[in-house]
């Protein structure tokens, strides 16, 4: 009879667990999910196809990437990612990954920008250059320390336009970057947000991008990232290597600054 | 022909363990398409792997397992130096082998 | 000094005393506009006018942490408020099983949307509402027992209503989408929405 008792206000108590505090344990158990998920990252099939695509010789002059300047000189492609966004003398501009890659194929192997941009992003079908080569690119930046200089008054510039752009409220629902990303410990529906204008927010968010997103079955980019940001904000389409992709990149990426960056990561 | 398998193979006080990433669609016949046609079923079906060409491990997969798979197991009697051999077919007879070498 | 220009400039001395300034902070306001514009491409029903702000979100475009001046945020709040339009046949409370689904509903405006289809006005995105659902977000505050705290008075309900329909009529920079004044929903699921929240018999006050 006590016994009985005993386990029936147990079992009451389970069910008096208040909502609140359900959605909580429930939040954690899907890090517990996505934490085991580390192994066996899927980013790993485009971390080879990028590897393969910088050394192929390829376009009208048929050269490979292997000549490109990721920011530390000709070829080095280890801890390049960690530096950028970064103003490049060649072009007189700061450029983000994407960007200096478009630069590359286009001075280099002699693509149009038309043809080098042709598909920024995949989408099961049809594959994107560009994510099998982020993929490969920042995994060489892999256990690196963030480290992004405004040394260069446009790389000042660009940060300043960038944080101005992250404050940007418009649209039709009044959305800006801050909305979700300007607070500690919110959340949209299950989804953990992290406050980007937070040192340690900014530093765990932007050194796991790019990751495998299943849901989306595929590696996204930062790049990708940003415009699916303002997609979901109402607003227009973000485009591909635009200055705005740039500042917003250099803002949260020099913000991360001294963290280790830890890509391509695995998302839900 | 599909994306080749990424494959670890280490050995361990007598354990081999085999990690394989594959890269495969995974359809499972039941989604349809932004236009409303159903995309057709594509999945891996079987799962074979030797050590030295011996079988020591046989699997039957279907739709319940997910896109670009990872297949994680151990087995007992293999060395260091010997050869692992992942083989896969699915439902439309498409073949994949792969090979490592445990290390 | 005007109390916008008081609250750039101590923006743009965080930024000197970091070594970061390049430009004052009113050109880099513009700059940052001229690199907006240049940067969008329209798409689908997003049109490049969804970059043009009206007053309150130039005003409101500043850190969560930093407030408004007090006059400031009550002139905005005043002019929010003046454009809430009350349905004409006077009942605020429609139906809160159609305000659950529009209160589930993340679609509309997107430009991967169909315009054709109703919005929805992505409730629990942000806010607790029914006990049952435990998906949902925290950016807002839980909306649960809304009605069972308040009661459904005419007040609550002109109150309740006007919050959907103009939120930055109650709070200046509001995080919560203007969802009447900007034309994401209809005034029927607007009312569909003020019963979900004050309907005794809604899963939001049991």
């Amino acid at each position: 009879m006590k016994r009985s008792l005993a386990s029936l206000l147990a079992a009451a108590t389970l069910i008096a667990l208040p909502a609140a505090a359900l959605a909580q344990s429930t939040v954690d158990e899907i890090a517990k999910y996505r934490q085991q998920l580390q192994d066996g990252n899927p980013a790993e099939l485009w971390e080879a196809r990028g590897e393969d695509l910088w050394k192929q010789k390829r376009g009208p002059k048929n050269v490979s990437l292997e000549g490109c300047d990721l920011g530390k000189g000709p070829g080095v492609v280890k801890g390049a990612y960690a530096e950028l966004p970064r103003y490049f003398a060649d072009a007189d501009r700061v450029m983000d990954l994407e960007t200096r890659l478009v630069h590359c194929m286009v001075t280099q192997q002699g693509f149009s920008f038309a043809d080098a941009t042709r598909r920024p992003f995949g989408n099961g079908s049809s594959r994107s250059e560009f994510e099998a080569l982020a993929a490969w690119i920042t995994s060489e930046s892999k256990g690196v320390k963030m480290n992004v200089r405004l040394g260069h008054p446009k790389e000042r510039e660009a940060y300043q336009i960038g944080e101005k752009i992250f404050y940007f409220r418009g649209g039709p629902h009044d959305f800006a970057c801050a909305t979700c990303h300007g607070e500690t410990g919110k959340r949209i529906r299950l989804q953990d947000l992290p406050n980007l204008t937070d040192k340690a927010g900014a530093q765990l968010a932007y050194t796991t991008w790019p990751a495998y997103r299943v849901s989306q079955g595929e590696v996204r980019s930062f790049e990708w990232r940003l415009y699916d940001c303002f997609r979901q904000q109402r607003f227009p389409e973000l485009k591909f290597t635009s200055e705005a992709a740039i500042a917003l990149t250099t803002f949260l990426a020099r913000n991360a600054n001294g963290a280790e960056f830890n890509a391509p990561a695995i998302k839900r | 022909m599909a994306d080749p398998m990424r494959i670890r193979v280490t050995e361990k006080d007598g354990l081999v363990t085999v990690r394989v990433l594959m890269s495969h669609e995974m359809e499972t016949g039941l989604r349809k398409d932004t236009s409303g046609n159903v995309v057709p079923a594509h999945f891996i079906r079987t799962v074979t792997a030797t050590c030295q060409g011996r079988v020591v491990l046989s699997a039957q997969w279907g739709t319940a397992v997910s896109k670009n798979p990872f297949l994680e197991f151990s087995f007992k009697g293999g060395k260091k130096g010997d050869k692992v051999v992942i083989t896969w077919e699915d439902n439309k007879g498409d073949r994949r082998a792969d090979e490592a070498v445990i290390s | 000094m005007s109390p916008r220009a008081a609250l750039s400039a101590a923006l743009l001395g965080a930024l000197v005393a970091a070594g970061c300034a390049t430009m004052s902070d009113e050109e880099a306001s513009r700059r940052a506009l001229e690199v907006m514009k240049a940067s969008f491409a329209e798409r689908g029903q997003a049109k490049l006018d969804r970059l043009d702000q009206d007053e309150t979100q130039r005003l409101c475009s500043i850190p969560p942490g930093s407030a408004l001046p007090k006059d400031v945020a009550g002139k905005l709040e005043k002019e929010n408020l003046a454009s809430i339009v009350y349905p004409a046949d006077g009942k605020l409370l429609g139906d809160w099983k159609a305000g659950e689904r529009v209160a589930q509903s993340g679609v509309g405006k997107q430009f991967s949307d169909d315009p054709k289809q109703p919005s929805g006005a992505n409730c629990y995105a942000c806010h607790q509402l029914s006990k049952q659902e435990i998906s949902f977000g925290t950016i807002g505050p839980s909306l649960y027992q809304y009605g069972k705290l308040r009661g459904a008075s005419a007040g609550i309900q002109r109150y309740t209503y006007g919050k959907i329909y103009n939120s930055n009529a109650f709070t200046a920079c509001s995080n919560m989408p203007r969802f009447g004044h900007k034309g994401i929903l209809t005034e029927q699921q607007m009312k569909d929405l003020t019963a979900l929240l004050l309907d005794p018999e809604s899963p939001v006050n049991k």
